[in-house]
């Protein structure tokens, strides 16, 4: 009830439904638009089992389970080793070039995990430029790695997916403090003791949260595994629709496919049990183990090699490629094209911040048990394999046109046929859900810095509930607006199954004519479209480098907390 | 005259529920005292306010007139910060009232929203705006004024809290003393009847707390505005209250003065909140003497109880004077040397111990047996 912008009115009892309930009226509506695609996926199974499902069943469905559980361990391990090893050089670690590799190993987060796979085979295939020249040199015998394979995938998917380990990590490693690992020493360990028995348990949290979001993003792809023809979920799904027509079959896929995000997640929560990432109060700068001599230059060179193969080599791949069909592929179409995509992923992120808005602020208000369970609804989409998403928002869009046509016809008239179906209205929906958590994340940090005795200041100066937003929220707010804005942006821009399964006709976007192009292996002109996706996508992996260089934002902000002159502040 | 008003206030509140019409000698009274009773700028009366299920403030009365400077002092968790949130607004309250010049702002189906109650505040960790500098923090609340106007009064109250040449500033580059002051400038520029202090200097450290607290007590005086603060601190409570009220479980135990709560407190725990000191167990011997383990003590002034009641006896530091004729003998079990003077707890025959305040001249050891007398202007007794 001490909410600030709830009292409005002088005296409480003649205050209306939408005054008192407002807020609830609102969170729930969120949360009803993220879940009614998933329910409608599962309710599929309350249905008769049909032909096409038995047949999918006895055909690929172990093969599905089998190629999804294989990717699942391999890109974790390789994450995991990959993720933790070159967090702990780069933070605990000194060795040449670390301050240079400490935030470019985080770059490869900008390259789509699909342009990388397409990059890998254009070069890396038999009939690609490498092997070519290899035969040319040493004959036809010469031996070389199948890429079209397992390992491949994997390995793609490892190079693409390690940053979120490496990032979470090293914060983890950064913000521990020296007071820890000094007081095991103290106490007899020896550095290597030091490491294994408390700074990486104390980074535990921090690791499996980011194995966790490797591997749902794992789940979610489709372009890489596509590419490399490597049967998932995803793939079956896509098949199941276009190639059988058949969307009950694609959502008895798609919830199977939920099951493991759903195993994913909550195998994330009792490893993380009840640790979260904290930290000690206290932030003396690291002091970093020295490496010399050999061992000093084997890190340098596993950095760079590294970082080489993930954003070096498809980065100049794409601009080699990008140079040769530049003249060509740079016309009116290509800028329709941009145009196009900019138009819709604007669109979907507007919307999505403004959904992310009202729920943050309905946390703030109203933090009751409704409101909690209801945010807590409308931000599950991000576990929501695109895939799977635009299955559930096709179902929803199909009801609610049965339902018009129901009325329609009740009234006399002739059905009208899909109305809302095939538009751009299905497609922004499954980026509001998929992306609704993206945009409340920084929001919502950056709400909760505001402490509330700044509003409850402003409005003992006078200031009414819409002056408070004005003249005090949203001018402190900016920074995180913009964060949102710009994840949500480059994440509906990379975005590829939902926008490949929704998109009304002539609604390409950037990530469409990478799959268009790449299906039909024309590596080089998949390189224009994939080198704007990688341009646009620095841009918050710049922003994030600039955040996390800072060290770690505190909970609370502090009278004191250091913000330059505009009063702009890193969220 | 406060008493007075005081018991007037209760007439015209009291009768105001369910008797309004059927007794016209109320009625006579009420329409008589209306005037006296509009001149409190803030009235609370018969005040509840509830978190879930637990009662915070539980039946609070509270009377200011302009221009007095009041505190509100109490153990931390004792409703005081509550108090000042449900007078500001944010805060509803679940029955009773609060009235502002006459005006009901709040009560169980009223709540006045805070902007609109003409209050200034400051807070406890100052929420100045980070994102505009110190002289638009200030003009913050003044709305409908031009730009040279607001630019003319930040710069006075600037000038009036010292902090001249600080108005482009931005509140992280201030110390918190600083902050502080801008606070109490911002809260003051829309020139409010009534400031509301929550707990205003307890981030500070204890030397620039002290000064502040005179800086801003001379400020508000100057400026003629009454404020209600808030505090656990009851030296900032002496330096800075006229009126002080010394709450526990909600509920005002004694509204008074400072001298007044350390020489004459009400209630037990009055006395024992305020100021140092030990109850001691003694009996009644007649009106006018006790008998405790530190001999028979005159009382300044006659209790009604009958010879031979057990009572409590309140001695403060100062009541306990070291002697060496005196043949009651107490050891020593602790002493605290404060630099002019030392503080000596002291066992009794009984096992209750005392505390003597002595000048640090003469100094005895932990263990040493001393004689003492009691020395007390005012002393103070409670029936057990």
């Amino acid at each position: 009830m001490t909410t600030e912008l709830s009292v409005n009115a002088g005296t409480l009892p003649r205050r209306s439904l939408f005054h008192r309930h407002g807020w609830h009226i609102a969170t729930m509506a969120l949360a009803a638009i993220v879940a009614m695609p998933l329910l409608l996926i599962f309710s599929g199974w309350l249905q008769a089992e049909n032909e096409v499902w038995r047949h999918l069943s006895e055909t690929v469905l172990a093969d599905l389970v089998g190629n999804t559980l294989v990717l699942l361990v391999g890109v974790m391990l390789g994450v995991l080793l990959l993720g933790v090893g070159l967090a702990w050089l780069t933070a605990l670690c000194d060795f040449p070039g670390r301050c240079f590799f400490d935030w470019a190993l985080m770059l490869p987060l900008a390259v789509p995990a699909y342009v990388l796979a397409f990059v890998a085979l254009g070069v890396l295939d038999y009939a690609g430029p490498l092997q070519t020249q290899l035969r040319s040199l040493f004959g036809d015998g010469v031996w070389f790695p199948q890429i079209r394979s397992t390992g491949g995938v994997i390995s793609v998917l490892v190079l693409v997916l390690y940053p979120y380990v490496y990032m979470l990590t090293r914060s983890a490693f950064l913000t521990q403090g020296q007071g820890t690992l000094e007081a095991a020493r103290i106490l007899g360990l020896g550095p290597w003791g030091g490491f294994f028995k408390v700074a990486l348990p104390m980074a535990r949290p921090a690791i499996v949260a980011g194995t966790s979001l490797a591997l749902m993003e794992t789940l979610a792809d489709f372009g890489t595994v596509a590419v490399f023809n490597y049967d998932t979920f995803t793939t079956a799904i896509y098949k199941a629709w276009f190639g059988l027509f058949n969307l009950q079959a694609a959502s008895q896929l798609a919830s199977l496919l939920l099951l493991f995000v759903a195993l994913a997640l909550i195998a994330e929560g009792r490893l993380r049990g009840r640790a979260r990432y904290h930290e000690t109060g206290c932030r003396s700068p690291q002091q970093r183990h020295h490496l010399v001599g050999i061992r000093a230059w084997l890190a340098t060179l596993a950095a760079a090699s590294l970082f080489g193969l993930a954003f070096v080599f498809p980065v100049l791949q794409l601009l080699l490629w990008a140079w040769e069909v530049v003249r060509n592929d740079l016309d009116s179409r290509y800028l329709a094209l941009l145009w196009h995509t900019l138009l819709l992923v604007s669109l979907a992120a507007v919307l999505t911040v403004c959904g992310a808005l009202l729920l943050a602020f309905a946390k703030r208000y109203r933090d009751d048990a409704v409101n909690s369970v209801a945010v807590r609804i409308a931000t599950l989409g991000y576990a929501m394999p695109g895939s799977v998403l635009a299955i559930g928002v096709m179902l929803t869009f199909t009801g609610i046109d049965n339902f018009i046509n129901a009325l329609w016809r009740l009234f006399g008239n002739a059905a009208s046929g899909q109305l809302l179906g095939g538009t751009v209205a299905a497609l922004l929906m499954a980026y509001l859900v998929r992306f609704l958590a993206v945009a409340f994340g920084p929001i919502d940090s950056g709400l909760g810095r505001i402490r509330p005795s700044i509003a409850e200041a402003a409005r003992s100066l006078g200031a009414a509930p819409r002056e408070l937003l004005q003249r005090v929220y949203l001018p402190l707010l900016r920074p995180g607006l913009l964060t949102a804005l710009l994840l949500v942006l480059v994440d509906v821009m990379k975005e590829m199954p939902a926008t490949q399964l929704l998109r009304p006709f002539g609604w390409d976007t950037l990530a469409v004519r990478i799959y268009e192009m790449t299906s039909e292996g024309e590596w080089e002109r998949a390189a224009l479209p994939a080198i704007t996706l990688i341009l646009a996508g620095l841009l918050p992996v710049i922003y994030l480098v600039r955040r996390s260089g800072h060290d770690a934002p505190s909970p609370q902000a502090s009278p004191r907390e250091p913000m330059n002159k505009s009063g702009r502040r890193w969220v | 005259m406060r008493g007075f008003s005081r018991a007037i206030a209760k007439i015209y509140h009291n009768e105001a529920g369910h008797n309004e019409r059927k007794n016209p000698v109320h009625n006579l009274i009420r329409a008589s005292f209306r005037g006296i009773a509009m001149e409190f700028l803030l009235d609370i009366n018969d005040m509840h306010c509830r978190f879930d299920d637990t009662t915070v403030v539980d039946g609070l009365s509270l009377h200011m007139q302009p221009g007095c400077l009041a505190c509100l002092l109490g153990p931390s968790g004792c409703g005081k910060t509550t108090v000042l949130r449900a007078i500001a607004g944010f805060q509803p309250i679940v029955s009773g009232e609060i009235k502002l010049n006459g005006r009901l702002v709040s009560s169980h189906n009223v709540q006045v929203p805070p902007e609109k109650r003409g209050l200034g505040m400051v807070f406890q960790d100052y929420a100045l705006f980070p994102h505009l500098s110190v002289a638009n923090n200030i003009g913050f609340g003044l709305r409908g004024k031009s730009v040279k106007e607001r630019t003319r009064i930040a710069d006075k109250l600037l000038e009036l809290v010292g902090m001249e040449s600080h108005g482009k500033r931005y509140p992280h580059e201030l110390s918190g003393g600083q902050q502080q002051r801008i606070a109490l400038a911002r809260a003051l520029a829309p020139k409010p009847g009534l400031l509301l202090l929550d707990e205003p200097f307890s981030n500070l450290d204890v030397e620039l707390r002290e000064r502040l607290a005179t800086d801003v007590r001379a400020i508000l005086k100057s400026q003629g505005t009454a404020a209600l603060f808030v505090t656990h601190d009851q030296h900032e409570a002496f330096v800075m209250g006229e009126r002080i009220g010394v709450m526990h479980q909600g509920r005002i135990r004694q509204w008074d003065t400072a001298i007044n709560l350390y020489y004459e407190p009400a209630e037990r725990f009055v006395a024992d909140f305020i100021g140092q000191g030990r109850l001691i167990e003694g009996r009644m011997v007649n009106a006018n003497s006790v008998q405790t383990p530190l001999g028979t003590i005159e009382v300044n002034r006659a209790y009604p109880w009958r010879d031979g009641t057990a009572v409590d006896v309140l001695l403060r530091p100062n009541d306990i004077v070291i002697s060496r004729e005196s043949n009651i003998r107490c050891r020593i079990l602790d002493r605290a040397f404060k630099g002019a003077d030392t503080l000596y707890t002291l066992a009794l025959a009984n096992g209750d111990d005392v505390l003597s305040l002595a000048s640090s001249h003469q100094d005895y050891s932990v263990g040493q047996e001393i004689g003492v007398a009691v020395n007390a202007e005012h002393l103070i007794i409670f029936q057990r």
